[in-house]
């Protein structure tokens, strides 16, 4: 968890046989916001992700972190050039311990061992795991798991975070827990975080500012005063016939 | 008696040295008879044409095992081919190699190779020709090493990223491992490993013959103690030899007097299946737990 980067999106497009999943989408988030990127189902957004953690090239368009180009590098060169990503589905290396999960994280900036295992004991107390530090995968709760994600995206200490809906599915006491963890991790680190969420109670207390997309294009940005009031963002939600 | 316990040893170290590919990163091989073959027959030739030692040859044996290993490595990992497909490509290596060599007279192609046996007496642990004590104790010094070598390595930073690949290789990749060199590193040293094993197999047994080396029947054989014992365990590949080859052996005197083909492996095939059925993860892991020793150390599930 060190400095803070900016992350540059610009005019990004990927196509699938044919099927535009992502039109030129361009955005901003400056270096220590939380900005967040909300649609409905299949508008693109995990899409926008996976070619921002290089999973996939995108058709055009540039990525840049902090100025630096990202398009046309590995995954693991994207994390350890700063970019930390979950899964929208959980996935955790389920023959290995929670710690042991998060120590390959911390294994990105360190050889050793050892000290990749205290700095997992560090991040999963601040996510309030550290009791389950011995458990595998399959023995924690769901929202646990979802902890997890984010914990082993941390431990690589990245400069910006990128969420895939990690509060869908938790309480809303779960919620808030993790809203508050994210919040005190951006105001103490400046730790530059992008989320994908449907939980309209965690992107309310957590961004000023929202990127709204739907059909792989961005239809409104702004705060979310801004964005709720939009027309068309009410009409991707309601339908057109609600608003009029 | 000392025969069937150098052979366990043999298949303990064997076992071993594919364990790190498919145990520790993921990455099925099926034709490890290869690597085996490889070390065999370069070791063999060098002594035999050349007159140079086991100890010059095993490097050489290495180097051969470990380029091939990483030809199959890049083609393999390049091109992401994965799983089933991975292994048929180390099938197809073993199998194109055996054709190779029953081609080629300079080693011996199909009649054999042979090294020269002048003595079964005097130990000549430069040559590697002796009693089967002698053999006894390199094996036993290689399976222990190769023991020690698989723990240092499980409990380092390549022993994390590889059990975080044979997991999910794309969340591996997030967490900032490169798959393709860490992978390349597991193929490099279980093929390597496996050569060192081979020059000790020929200087065991003193012939070689292409079908007998490297056919499929012969790299199951190699793999079926560690996947008994206990796939992905530091120790599963060590309890699986000692199951199976002395299990091989009681059932050779058991059924000798039945005098009907293929009875013993017929017995051999129901016990296998029998423990494969009850203890799919192995047997390693379950006594682990009934022993109370922490297997999470092994980086096994318990």
């Amino acid at each position: 968890m060190s400095g803070a980067a900016s992350l540059s999106v610009r005019g990004i497009s990927k196509r699938f046989r044919g099927l535009a999943a992502v039109s030129d989408v361009s955005f901003d988030v400056s270096a220590g916001a939380i900005y967040a990127l909300i649609g409905p189902n299949g508008a693109g957004k995990t899409t926008i992700f996976n070619m921002i953690a290089g999973v996939f090239r995108p058709d055009s368009g540039t990525i840049l972190l902090d100025g630096a180009p990202l398009v046309g590098k590995r995954p693991d060169q994207i994390c350890r050039a700063g970019v930390g990503r979950t899964f929208q589905l959980v996935r955790p290396f389920q023959a290995l311990t929670v710690e042991e999960n998060v120590a390959i994280g911390a294994l990105t900036w360190t050889d050793d061992v050892k000290e990749a295992r205290d700095y997992a004991g560090i991040v999963l107390k601040l996510l309030g795991l550290d009791d389950k530090r011995l458990s595998y995968p399959d023995r924690i709760t769901l929202p646990d798991r979802k902890c997890l994600e984010v914990a082993r995206a941390l431990a690589t200490k990245p400069k910006v975070l990128l969420l895939d809906e990690v509060m869908a599915g938790l309480r809303p006491t779960e919620t808030d827990r993790m809203v508050g963890v994210f919040r005190k991790l951006n105001e103490g680190t400046g730790l530059t975080i992008l989320l994908i969420e449907h939980v309209m109670r965690a992107v309310m207390a957590l961004s000023r500012h929202i990127v709204v997309v739907n059909y792989g294009k961005v239809i409104a940005e702004g705060t979310p005063e801004q964005v709720t009031r939009d027309p068309d963002v009410l009409a991707c939600y309601l339908g057109v016939e609600a608003v009029e | 008696m000392l025969s069937v316990l150098i052979i366990v040893l043999y298949f303990a170290y064997v076992g071993q040295a594919w364990n790190v590919m498919i145990g520790f990163a993921g990455l099925l091989s099926l034709g490890h008879a290869l690597f085996v073959g490889i070390g065999a027959y370069a070791s063999a030739a060098l002594f035999v044409h050349f007159g140079v030692g086991p100890w010059l040859g095993v490097f050489v044996a290495i180097a051969l095992s470990v380029l091939v290993g990483c030809l199959i490595g890049y083609l393999g990992f390049r091109f992401s081919i994965g799983g089933v497909y991975f292994a048929l490509l180390t099938i197809a290596f073993a199998e194109f190699t055996l054709i190779v060599i029953d081609h080629t007279r300079w080693l011996g192609s199909t009649e054999g190779l042979f090294l020269p046996v002048s003595n079964r007496e005097t130990v000549d642990l430069l040559n590697l020709r002796g009693s089967p004590v002698m053999f006894y104790y390199v094996i036993l010094a290689m399976a222990a090493s190769a023991l020690v070598l698989c723990r240092v390595l499980l409990n380092s930073r390549l022993g994390y990223y590889w059990r975080a690949i044979r997991e999910d290789q794309d969340a591996a990749e997030a967490s900032g491992i490169h798959l393709f060199r860490y992978k390349m590193i597991a193929i490099v040293i279980s093929s390597g490993l496996t050569g060192i094993g081979g020059v000790w197999y020929a200087f065991y047994y003193n012939n070689l013959f292409p079908e007998t080396t490297f056919s499929t029947g012969k790299s199951i054989e190699l793999i079926l103690g560690t996947v008994v014992g206990g796939v992905g365990t530091l120790f599963g590949p060590i309890i699986g030899a000692f199951l199976l080859t002395p299990l091989g052996e009681t059932l050779t005197v058991l059924t000798a007097g039945f005098k009907i083909d293929g009875i013993k492996q017929f017995f051999w095939g129901v016990c296998v299946a029998v423990i494969v059925l009850f203890r799919p993860s192995g047997v390693w892991p379950w006594m682990s737990t009934l022993l109370k020793l922490d297997g999470r150390r092994d980086g096994a599930k318990p």
